[in-house]
This record gives structure tokens, C-alpha cells and sequence, in this order.
């Protein structure tokens, strides 16, 4: 209970006064584009310096390509299809492996959050497995599975199953006592008691499983198609490092990375929908081990 | 107490079982011996590893480029996440580029790193820090940036001085974020140290040693790889917790 009227008071504190981060609405135009401006700056010079790096040939454009060259294999890329083929290629894993992954993953977060008895089955073998890191068991799945499209999936699976299921599990676990005592005072079933209270109450916990889970599967993509592979944009990069043709080597990081921001991007606006119906004040003050607002006030 | 006692045994129910089937398995022949050794096997190459000196020195050596990278990488990260929290300046010139490189999967990086710093100590040292310091930068941003503002108000009613004001209340109050960073980072560079190693020249190592018994096809020696980085990475994690405790044990829970 304090600790929700503190955090509500640090909140306020931000927002009344001369604070560090106004609020966007009420931050004058000329004042964002000034922001906006200055974060130009960086990338502006670092591209500045390198044109000019690369026009006059300090460092061989084996080493350094010009950014004009990138941008032409990139577009290049793009003309030919091989971009697509490969990103097409590359996202059909990660999809592949995220659903194996993410679906076991929820099954099981869910089922050791419901049940005491299978977390104690469970959960410490999890914790065990889940001590090596998701590169520690690549050589031994290469051995094992050769290094055809079934270790991408697996590897893919395996980095996006841990943090499904631990975050299902937190969330499950945590849904408020106050929420479950009001549905036994409604005499809610045990499935009505699931539908309607426990799982809604922990979807903002099992999308931050989910979306940790995607960020997990695209980097461990990323690194099976480098090591191992023959199509994708990881083996667009492997390959332009063999050729020692780093234009193409930076056109796929580009690539990449911009993949990588869609993906993020968009399951944050998912997530924002998905979440429209929570207070979002409850929400923090739950995650603070407070009680929620929405019963705050009877006690 | 019994029923603490009853959930240790439930934990090592799926352990033991699986550890039986093992054994079953590889006795009764059910498998390509080269696909699945036998457990004990798996024990005595260990110790004949151990006493060929094949363990300590590629763990001590692997350990130095985790830390050595760690270390760079953090403390890169502190200055410039502290600086990104404590200057709105500094945030909106660095801010959009560290948002846009982070983007980046990580491991996307090290070709272009083994061109510009050769595939040797240096690059995967390089990688290393790469590796720690964005989680650093991420949490020491937060945790500056959301000091209370109230906070710094007393500081100012004491008249404190800028490094005062630093060091006395801001250091403090986002320690718990910092660390927080910290531990992410010594996860995410002990990955690193891994992949570095698994994909970067061959240097002794834990990832060279799987990568080894992968192409000699010798499960026991990928096995003992795989237990090690296990091992190593529950080792770091449990020693960053401790030190986190103890470092954050002035802090009065639930105010």
C-alpha cells in the first residue's frame, strides 16, 4: 500500500515541476525537433566521416566499403530477390522455432504456475537446463540433429521456450490473492476461475515472455545461420565475409537490425492493444507486490 | 519442513529418470553409440581430460576474455549510460544511435568485427564487451533517469555540490538498476565468450573444446563442454547475486 502512494508520488513528481522528461504532448514542436535534430547528429558525422574515409581511400574498401556501395548492393539485393528469398527463408525458421518453443514453453509455464506439484516435477531440471547458455548446447544439437533445417528449429525453439515459460509461470503466480478471493465469493468454477480471472489477470506477464521470447529466437537465428547454413541472412553475412565483400556483409546487418526493430516494434503495439482494457496504474502497483488500486480502497 | 523435503525429491524425480533412461539406452545398444555415449563415459573423459590439463586451462583462459571483455564493456557502459541519464543532451545525441545499433542481433556483428580486428584475441575480446555493454547502458540510463526528483531537491537545500549530488544521491539510489544491468551483462558476455569462441579463430577455450569433440565426433568431450558453460555461467550468476546483496544490504525493503 505505501509503496503504491510512493510510487504514485515519484510519478507525479515527474511529471509536475521542471522535470527530465516531459511529457510528450506538452513539449513544444520547435523542442522536438530540436531533439529530433540532435540525435541526427551522431549517425550524420559517423556517415560523413566514413564517405569521406572511403572516397579518399584511407582504408581499402575491402575493409571499409563507401556508404553509396552499401546502399547499391542493398538495392541491388532488393532488384534480384535474393534479399527476399533469404529473409523469407530466415523469418520461416524463427516462426517455425518459436512456435514449437513458445507453445511448450506456455504449456509448461502454465501448468508449473497452476500446479505446485508439477513445478516441484519440473522445475528444477528447467533451472538446471536453463543454466547452460543457448549457444552451450549448439555443438552438441549439431552433433546430434546434423545441420539441416531441424537444428535451426530446435535451437530457435529452445531460446524462445525458457523465457515463455518463466515469464508465464511469474505471471501466473502472481496474480493477486484479492482477485481469486472475489471469484470464490462469485463461486466461479475452476474454469471460469482460469478464463476469467487467472489468465487475463497474468497476459501482460506472459507477453513479456512472448516478446523476450521473439528477441531470443531472432538473435539465436542470427547465430545458427552463421555457423550453419546455407541460405538466410545470417549466411548472406557469413558469405559476403568469405568474399571479403563487406558491402554485402553490412547491407544483411542492415538488414538485420531493421528486421529485428519491426519485430520489436510491432509486438509492442500488439502488446499496447492487447492491454487497453487494464488499468494501467493497477498494473505497476502490482508489479511493485502492492495491492492493486481497483481494491486499494476497501482496505 | 517434510514438505520442503517432499518438493527436493519431486525435483530429482526427472533428473533420475532421465539419467536411468540414459543408461538403459546406451547399455542395451538402442542408439549409435557415437550419437549418445554412456554416462559414465562421459565421467571418465572428464577426468582423463582433467589430468591431460584439457579443463583448467582452456576454463582459466576462456574466463580471463569473459571477464576482461566484461569489464570493458561495463564500464564503457556505466559512463556512457550514467552520462545518457544525468545530461538530456547527451541522451539526444547518443540516444537514437544506441536504440538503432542495438537493434542489430549481436552476433551479426562478428564478421565485421573479424575484418576490422582480425579473429584473434582482440576481436573476441572486442565482441565480449559489445556483448556487456548494452544491457549496462540500458539499466544505468534507467536507473539514473528515474532518480526522484525530490531527492535531488534535498541535495540542493544541503547546498551539495555537483559530484556531491552524484555521488551521495544519485549513485546510490540507481544502484539496484545498475546492478541489475551488471548481472544481464555477465550473462549476456559469458554467451559471448561462447560464441566468440565457436566462431571466431580457435583459441583455447570451453567453446573451442565443444567445437573439437564436434568435429572429431566425441559426444563425451561436447558433453563435458556443454556441463562446464553450465557450470561456469551458474557459478558467475550465483557470485553476481551474492555481491548484489551484499552490496544493496543497507536498502530498507518496502520503505
Amino acid at each position: 500500500m505505501l509503496q503504491a502512494n510512493t510510487e504514485q508520488n515519484l510519478g507525479a513528481f515527474e511529471k509536475a515541476g521542471p522535470s527530465k522528461r516531459p511529457a510528450r504532448s506538452s513539449r513544444p514542436r520547435n523542442g522536438y525537433l530540436l531533439a529530433k535534430g540532435l540525435g541526427l547528429l551522431v549517425p550524420a558525422t559517423l556517415l560523413l566521416a566514413w564517405s569521406v574515409a572511403a572516397a579518399k581511400q584511407w582504408v581499402p574498401p575491402q575493409i571499409l566499403p563507401s556508404p553509396a556501395s552499401v546502399v547499391d548492393t542493398l538495392l541491388e539485393q532488393v532488384r534480384s530477390g535474393d534479399l527476399f528469398v533469404n529473409l523469407g527463408i530466415s523469418l520461416g525458421r524463427v516462426v517455425a522455432g518459436f512456435a514449437v518453443g513458445g507453445a511448450i514453453g506456455l504449456l509448461l509455464g502454465i501448468a508449473m504456475g497452476l500446479s505446485r506439484t508439477v513445478e516441484d516435477y519440473l522445475h528444477p531440471m528447467f533451472k538446471a537446463v536453463s543454466q547452460v547458455p543457448v549457444l552451450g548446447w549448439l555443438p552438441l544439437a549439431m552433433m546430434v540433429l546434423g545441420i539441416g533445417e531441424s537444428l535451426k528449429v530446435a535451437i530457435i525453439a529452445h531460446a524462445s521456450l525458457v523465457p515463455v515459460a518463466l515469464n508465464a509461470l511469474k505471471g501466473i503466480r502472481g496474480v493477486s490473492r484479492n482477485y481469486i478471493e472475489v471469484a470464490k465469493v462469485f463461486q466461479f468454477s475452476r474454469r471460469q476461475l482460469l478464463g476469467k480471472v487467472v489468465l487475463p489477470a497474468a497476459v501482460p506477464s506472459l507477453f513479456v515472455g512472448i516478446r523476450y521470447g521473439i528477441t531470443q529466437a531472432w538473435l539465436s537465428l542470427v547465430t545458427v545461420e552463421l555457423l550453419a547454413s546455407s541460405e538466410g541472412l545470417g549466411f548472406m553475412i557469413v558469405w559476403g565475409r568469405q568474399l571479403f565483400q563487406l558491402d554485402l556483409v553490412l547491407s544483411a546487418i542492415i538488414v538485420v537490425g531493421a528486421v529485428g526493430l519491426l519485430i520489436d516494434k510491432s509486438l509492442e503495439l500488439v502488446e499496447s492493444r492487447l492491454l487497453r482494457w487494464r488499468p494501467r496504474v493497477s498494473f505497476e502497483a502490482q508489479a511493485a507486490g502492492a495491492l492493486p488500486s481497483t481494491t486499494a480502497g476497501e482496505s | 519442513m517434510s514438505a520442503s523435503r517432499r518438493s527436493v525429491l519431486r525435483g530429482l524425480v526427472v533428473p533420475l529418470v532421465l539419467l536411468g533412461v540414459w543408461f538403459f539406452v546406451t547399455h542395451a545398444k538402442l542408439v549409435n553409440p557415437l550419437l549418445l555415449v554412456r554416462p559414465d563415459r562421459v565421467v571418465t573423459s572428464a577426468i582423463k581430460h582433467y589430468e591431460e590439463g584439457a579443463i583448467v586451462g582452456p576454463l582459466l583462459a576462456s574466463l580471463q576474455r569473459d571477464l576482461l571483455g566484461l569489464f570493458i564493456g561495463s564500464f564503457a557502459g556505466l559512463v556512457i549510460g550514467a552520462a545518457m541519464g544525468i545530461s538530456r543532451l547527451t541522451d539526444r545525441l547518443l540516444g537514437p544511435t544506441f536504440h538503432a545499433a542495438k537493434q542489430v542481433a549481436l552476433f551479426a556483428w562478428i564478421p565485421l568485427l573479424s575484418v576490422w580486428c582480425g579473429t584473434g584475441e582482440l576481436a573476441k575480446v572486442v565482441f565480449i564487451s559489445l556483448a556487456a555493454f548494452y544491457p549496462v547502458v540500458l539499466n544505468t540510463h534507467e536507473g539514473v533517469s528515474s532518480v526522484g526528483r525530490e531527492f535531488i531537491e534535498v541535495g540542493r537545500v544541503f547546498r551539495f555540490s555537483r559530484w556531491q549530488v552524484l555521488r551521495k544521491i544519485i549513485l546510490p539510489a540507481a544502484l539496484p538498476s545498475i546492478f541489475a544491468g551488471l548481472h544481464l551483462a555477465l550473462i549476456y558476455a559469458w554467451l559471448g565468450t561462447l560464441g566468440a569462441e565457436y566462431l571466431l579463430a580457435a583459441a583455447p577455450g570451453i567453446g573451442n573444446l565443444m567445437v573439437e569433440g564436434r568435429e572429431s565426433f566425441q559426444m563425451d568431450k561436447v558433453l563435458l563442454g556443454v556441463i562446464l558453460a553450465g557450470v561456469v555461467g551458474a557459478t558467475l550468476n550465483t557470485l553476481a547475486t551474492r555481491v548484489e546483496q551484499y552490496a544493496l544490504r543497507w536498502r530498507v525493503r518496502g520503505i
